[in-house]
């Protein structure tokens, strides 16, 4: 059979060539991204920054650090009445975080051979109090105003030789440590049970002042739902349609959300305002493709972050008042997922 | 109407004598088969690397939504699942399998060169349609290869040693990825330049090392037997025992549920999957690879019908094994060995299956048809079980399905009892001598 191969000298010397012409290329790429690495996590950071911090102890923004240099993907604050001051960065690595005035919640991802996830509740001091696995890559964390409950929404990948493709996964763990899988909750929509399949959850946020009620995005068969859901009953009950990553205002009265114009596969998400007593929906005049679970900064103005498009793994926070005309502003650069803490 | 492996095993031995025992030809691997399994090795390298990280450079890093990869992914494996008829047909048409492998071994490189100069999910979506596309023309003209180039007694372990390799790459790959990421925890670029690295040595070692078989020509004989008897392109599938076995390949496909959902089950019982869930597939991987020539040379001695049956028998076992009330480590870790020995006894066995049942001048197009039937209708048992898992729970939605594949694996041994009858399709080796031509 080895006749068979065709073994001229000059197509050994060419596999030969090429392979170690490859891998030497790779190599030199990868040492050099090292060393790229390597300065850019020992260099200052590009904005100001203080380390060692506690929480401040008024109000103020929490949010995750993407400016070059030390401190980046770090859980940072900047004063509520300074977001474009210098910022104090904690030593704590999150992919999203979400804060109460004593508590924190980080989403993060543990890198290595097996890169696993986790949740950890942090206190004033950034010290870990307790954590947890968490099944795929981090999206959507919050916390209820009382710190009692705290939902987590992550990308499961299934990876597998007939792909499931991506789904997310979302639980709300109670103060007992116990959890709750919402895609366990009863869907229903339009008063009748849901029995569908490819059903999927995410982006809680919690009603204040109500220990039982927050508020999720439910989707089956391509259709998209607010729901209202209910702990005890464990139910999730279909309000409104095409509603993504429901965030409640302050005082409790509208939701503000990405709503999706274009298709599901060419998503662009406004930025949406929901009036919960008069089913009133507007969207705001942000331009841009909004992929993220809004915050209120308070009862007029909105929070969110954008990808920045010329530096990959890089974003912003930008603003954007609730009437109808406010067009976004820059509120704090080189930084992600958004969370004000009052 | 010979058209069972036990011709062509005759017709290559230049005296017409004929091998009554199959232990009695001492195994040797072709080089061609060694070579097909480097390069399948290496690709698969290059693209579990890029498959491992790619949520988390879309989603953690890029900061775009995932779930429209799901759509896309399914789009893909239709898509891919169509071509790879096409290019079995054209491997078969053509009579150059290694050049058809060799477009699409080319087609997945040419898409990780992408990967460096992507930005966007639109881009990263077209990039990973044309690698799987690419995977999709390469799989039928390869297996076209490594069954002429394979000593027909120990065609099942050729295809073992050639699985082996395939997936010794698909669990080095994720390790390769996650460890350029643990040394440089921004380094997505670099893992795409070592995934190219890897995918340009796979196409030179195809290009330069693997010879161009034609499948009528290594047999030396100048029939058009094969030709006349299979005039239209489509016919052989009405061979009778090709037709028995893709009718019982898509009847166990229709009840095999993807992985990702036993590993769904396993997670859902017990927090220890929670935190190794990456592990699970690589777990999976690694009973495939270890047992990959073992159960090819059960498949040679015993034969493939028993072996590919018994796999869906530990298949069977996993979903029991899954749906138990018990969890823990144990019961986690041997429903990772039986999926991959059912991986093991399946996947090289029904090429190898699927290759002996068919005219050599249509090898190609039979390995693709079998191999498209298992993926569609495993597609479709997904789609299924996953409005059962709703209706009625993971368990019972897993003991349903275990029912369903014990009747299946019933009706299937019925089903293939007849096609091994059929003195056109002899499938069983040990009476290779009762059929003198």
């Amino acid at each position: 059979m080895s006749g068979v191969l065709a073994g001229s000298k000059l197509r050994w010397a060419a596999l030969l060539a090429v392979t170690a012409l490859v891998l030497v290329a790779a190599g030199i790429y990868a040492v050099g991204a090292y060393q790229r690495f390597e300065e850019s996590r020992t260099a200052a950071s590009s904005v100001g920054v203080t380390t060692n911090q506690p929480l401040p102890a008024g109000s103020f923004i929490l949010f995750r650090n993407t400016a070059s240099g030390q401190g980046y993907g770090n859980a940072a604050t900047v004063p509520l009445a300074a977001p474009g001051g210098s910022r104090a960065v904690s030593g704590q690595e999150c992919d999203r975080v979400y804060g109460t005035p004593d508590k924190m919640v980080c989403l993060k991802t543990n890198r290595g051979l097996v890169t696993a996830f986790e949740a950890a509740v942090l206190d004033r001091n950034w010290e870990q109090q307790r954590a947890w696995p968490v099944p795929g890559i981090p999206s959507r964390t919050r916390i209820s105003a009382d710190g009692s409950l705290i939902a987590t929404t992550v990308f499961v990948s299934g990876h597998s030789y007939a792909a499931a493709g991506f789904s997310t996964a979302t639980e709300i763990k109670l103060q007992d440590g116990t959890s709750g899988n919402l895609e366990d909750f009863a869907l229903m929509v339009n008063g009748e049970r849901l029995l569908t399949t490819d059903r999927n959850i995410w982006g809680v946020t919690f009603a204040p002042g109500q220990s039982d009620v927050f508020y999720a995005t439910a989707a089956s068969s391509g259709r998209i739902w607010l729901v209202r859901g209910s702990l005890s009953a464990k139910t999730l009950t279909a309000i409104h349609d095409n509603v993504e990553c429901p965030s409640i205002s302050p005082d409790g009265t509208r939701i503000a959300y990405k709503k999706n114009d274009g298709g599901a596969l060419t998503a662009h998400w406004n930025v949406a305002v929901l009036d919960l007593a008069t089913g009133q929906e507007s969207v705001l005049a942000e331009k841009r493709s909004v992929d993220d679970q809004i915050e209120w900064l308070d009862n007029q103005n909105l929070l969110y972050g954008l990808a920045d498009e010329t530096t990959d793994g890089d974003s912003n926070i930008w603003k954007l008042g609730t009437v109808p005309g406010s067009q976004p502003s820059l509120f704090i650069s080189h930084a992600w997922s958004p969370s004000v803490v009052r | 109407m010979y058209i069972s492996l036990s011709d062509r095993g005759k017709r290559d031995k230049p005296g017409g004598t004929r091998t009554a025992l199959s232990s009695e030809v001492p195994f040797r691997l072709s080089p061609v088969i060694l070579w097909l399994g480097i390069v399948s090795m290496v690709t698969d390298v290059s693209s579990e690397s890029v498959t491992a990280i790619l949520p988390l450079y879309v989603t953690g890093f890029l900061g775009l939504s995932t779930i429209a990869f799901g759509f896309i992914d399914g789009i893909n494996q239709g898509a891919s699942a169509i071509v790879r008829i096409a290019a079995g047909w054209a491997a078969d048409r053509s009579g150059h399998p290694q050049r058809i492998a060799l477009a699409g071994y080319g087609l997945s490189m040419l898409a990780r060169i992408g990967f460096l100069l992507a930005g966007g999910f639109w881009a990263i979506a077209a990039i990973v349609t044309g690698d799987r596309i690419g995977k999709g023309i390469r799989t039928a003209p390869r297996d076209a290869l490594i069954s002429v180039s394979a000593q027909p007694e120990h065609l099942a372990r050729s295809f073992g040693v050639h699985r082996m390799l395939d997936n010794i790459g698909a669990a080095a790959g994720p390790l390769i990825a996650f460890f350029v990421l643990l040394v440089i925890p921004n380094g997505f670029s670099t893992v795409f330049v070592v995934s190219l690295a890897f995918a340009v040595i796979g196409v030179a070692v195809l290009a330069l090392v693997v010879p161009d078989i034609q499948a009528r020509g290594l047999h030396g004989t100048e029939d058009g037997e094969g030709r006349r008897l299979f005039a239209f392109s489509w016919s052989h599938l009405k061979e009778p025992g090709l037709g028995k076995l893709l009718i019982a390949a898509g009847l166990l496909g229709l009840v095999t549920i993807g992985d990702g959902f036993i590993y769904l089950v396993l997670q859902a019982r017990d927090s220890f999957a929670v935190q190794w869930f990456p592990l699970l597939f690589v777990g999976t991987n690694a009973v495939f690879l270890a047992f990959a020539i073992p159960l090819g040379r059960l498949a040679d001695r015993v034969g493939k019908i028993p072996v590919f049956v018994g796999g869906h028998i530990a298949l069977l076992a996993t979903y029991l094994l899954a749906a138990a009330p018990f969890g823990g480590l144990w019961a986690t870790i041997g429903c990772l060995i039986l999926l991959g020995a059912f991986y093991a006894a399946t996947d090289g066995v029904l090429a190898a299956l699927a290759s002996q049942l068919t005219p050599s001048g249509k090898l190609a197009t039979g390995i693709a048809s079998a191999q498209t039937v298992v993926a569609l209708s495993r597609m479709m048992a997904s789609a299924g079980f996953g409005v059962l898992w709703y209706a009625v729970g993971a368990p019972t939605a897993m003991l349903v399905a275990g029912g369903l594949l014990a009747c299946a694996v019933v009706a299937v041994l019925f089903i293939l009892r007849g096609a091994r009858v059929a003195p056109a399709a002899d499938l069983s080796d040990s009476n290779d001598a009762s059929h003198e031509a």
